[in-house]
């Protein structure tokens, strides 16, 4: 009994239970029928959210006003990059996975740059720089109807046993995040600079390195995610990221992570971003229109920060 | 917020009266910012084709600029508090569609809509300073919710705007065009609402110390919610504006907004905390990225594709001149 107690005190247990309750109510909806079907789906769809996710939990747990706006403009770039250099071409996967992952770090070092040189917030920079990075990836990607090779996209949508490997893969991620947070140097120093800016600093803390690696990161993740979406979806193209702009913030927020900074979760992640996409799924089960399901999703969000709340730091 | 703007300001209590002076200066052409950017905009518009600086040419290129204009306040008002509003853009676009739908067909009806929209953003300014949530959360979700209010009111592209409506964006004026009188009135009457009159200096003081304005006894609850109501309202006047001069509604029509506005009050001159905003640079601001973004980029032939670059580089172009000056200031 104590454990179960001790595990409803966790922040996280909350995003899980929801994503239950939810698939819970679409299989009942639908008899049963495809209940297996729909967790193989969510799972591969929740991956997307999950890497960006914890990129963007970094940054967030840096204090406030630390979020990367720069997410949804930095995937769709680094998707077309990927395809332009694996050009249907199987042996060229490694590299273009690098060749995204290079443009995804270059994007996070740029805002971390603005941030640095131009001492403005996090915000700001970080929009500024998707302004650019949009444009580049409009130009860029006029035109591009290339697809990923065939080995990219069958292994982007590879599953075993009705689990897709790219899930497992993520998880086996998400388990190096979560040690690289609390066993590392790096997470303790973004959750030291998160809980206090200045008594970091006077700690000894290299605030400014750890801040650059922290935006660098999460710019990474957002490449590479794009890669990988580009691959699952087989076809770059501009609009790839944009959900995942209130997708990386809200799985972040409803995963019990503060967004005062200097607390962060892990699993959490996993779980919001299951909740996530088991609601967009249950909503079109239901056969809902598009407007209604906007309306609902929305609402739900706002009605699970609600329910969450005071959080905030106290400037 | 970082250790070497503490010591600075503690370096400030040590000044001579010449270095004083020194730092009004900087500050006078840290206030003049704005209005050197746009003026740097229109000259090179000016340089690259004279017959675009006319009566006719600026009523083309600043066609947009009201509702820019009006979004870019509503936002400021927000961050006026410390807070910011990721969902301006859709919520334009839903008073677009609400506009050009109910407010023709039933005026009563599309008045109280939305006159009820201005109360939820108040609602929203309650929620955020009673549970302490994050603003760009819960308007990023609000975000949605305009959205798909939007499409629930018009699924397909349409509507049209009420008679009296067109007829006023259409309006003429003598001599000068009417999207610049507009931003001037605009730009004065929140000018002198926000920092002429008592209860301004109070809501911008809920952004500059809130703690020091709750002790002093005046309700954050009360200023939070009129803050949001504000920017509901400036929000809906934007979408009305825009339905007035294209004439018919689209559910996206305002999605491009959110960014604009943010940018527009930082490139006034405003700051995102401290309650630091100016309501004559905001309107400044939305009028440079009006004419930046498109007129003069397609003055100097390059492709639309980088227009929101524009918007961008602007931003950082401005930013990073914010800095040289503050380095002075220092």
């Amino acid at each position: 009994m104590t454990s179960v107690k001790s595990l409803l005190t966790k922040p996280w247990i909350w995003s899980f239970i929801g994503a239950l309750l939810v698939w819970l109510a679409t299989i009942a909806f639908t008899g049963g029928y495809g209940a297996g079907g729909m967790v193989t789906a969510a799972l591969s769809l929740a991956v997307f959210t999950v890497i960006v996710g914890v990129g963007q939990m970094f940054v967030i747990t840096l204090g406030p006003g630390n979020v990367d706006l720069s997410l949804p403009a930095n995937i769709g770039l680094a998707s077309a990059v990927a395809m332009k250099v694996m050009d249907g071409n199987d042996s060229m996967i490694v590299v273009g996975l690098l060749a995204a992952l290079a443009c995804g770090a270059a994007v996070g070092a740029v805002n971390y740059l603005l941030i640095w040189a131009l001492r403005i917030p996090p915000i700001i920079a970080t929009l500024s720089a998707s302004f650019i990075i949009q444009s580049i990836d409009i130009s860029y990607g006029r035109g591009l109807q290339i697809k990923p090779p065939p080995g990219f996209a069958d292994f982007a949508n590879w599953q075993v046993l009705g689990i897709p490997v790219l899930a497992i893969l993520t998880v086996l991620f998400t388990i190096g995040a979560a040690i690289a947070l609390q066993r590392m140097i790096f997470g303790r120093s973004v959750l030291a600079i998160g809980q206090n800016i200045r008594a970091a600093w006077l700690a000894g803390v290299n605030v400014g390195r750890i801040r650059f690696l922290t935006y660098t990161l999460s710019g990474a993740l957002g490449g590479i995610d794009g890669a990988l979406l580009a691959g699952y979806f087989r076809g770059a193209n501009v609009d790839i990221g944009n959900e995942y702009l209130l997708a990386s913030i809200a799985v972040v927020v409803i995963g019990g992570t503060s967004v005062a900074g200097g607390k962060a979760n892990v699993p959490g992640v996993w779980g919001a971003a299951l909740f996530l996409v088991l609601l967009l799924t249950m909503l079109n089960t239901f056969g809902v229109s598009a407007g209604v399901r906007l309306l609902l999703t929305g609402l739900i969000i706002v009605g699970v920060i609600t329910a969450a709340g005071g959080q905030k730091a106290l400037r | 917020m970082r250790p070497e703007m503490t010591t600075a300001s503690l370096d400030t209590a040590a000044r001579t009266s010449a270095e004083r002076g020194a730092l009004a200066r900087a500050r006078l052409l840290r206030g003049l910012l704005p209005a050197l950017s746009l003026a740097l905009v229109l000259l090179a518009i000016a340089w690259l084709n004279p017959r675009a600086i006319s009566y006719f040419g600026f009523s083309l290129m600043l066609n947009l600029a009201i509702p820019i204009a009006l979004a870019t306040i509503a936002q400021m008002f927000v961050i006026a508090g410390n807070e910011l509003d990721l969902s301006i853009g859709t919520f334009v676009g839903f008073v677009g569609c609400v506009t050009a739908t109910w407010l023709k067909d039933a005026p009563l009806i599309g008045a109280a809509i939305l006159l009820g929209s201005i109360g939820v953003y108040a609602l929203l300014g309650a929620l955020i300073h009673l549970r302490n949530l994050p603003s760009i959360v819960v308007t990023l979700g609000m975000s949605f919710v305009w959205q798909g209010l939007a499409i629930l009111v018009l699924p397909k592209p349409g509507g049209k705007a009420p008679d009296w409506l067109l007829g006023l964006m259409a309006f003429k004026p003598p001599f000068v065009p009417f999207p610049i009188i507009a931003a001037l009135v605009i730009g004065l009457i929140v000018h002198f609402g926000l920092m002429r009159t008592s209860y301004g200096v109070i809501l911008r003081g809920s952004g500059g110390n809130p703690a020091a304005l709750g002790r002093a006894g005046w309700s954050l609850l009360k200023t939070k919610i009129v803050l949001f109501a504000l920017a509901g309202l400036f929000g809906v006047l934007s979408g009305m504006a825009l339905i007035g001069i294209t004439t018919s509604a689209d559910a996206n029509i305002g999605n491009g907004y959110t960014l604009l506005a943010i940018a527009g009050v930082i490139l006034g001159g405003g700051e995102f905390v401290g309650g630091r905003v100016s309501p004559i640079g905001a309107v400044i601001g939305a009028l440079t990225l009006a004419l930046a973004a498109s007129p003069l980029l397609t003055f100097m032939h390059i492709p639309p594709d980088w227009q929101v670059a524009a918007n961008g580089a602007i931003l950082i172009i401005v930013l990073a001149a914010r800095v040289l000056i503050s380095r002075r200031e220092r």
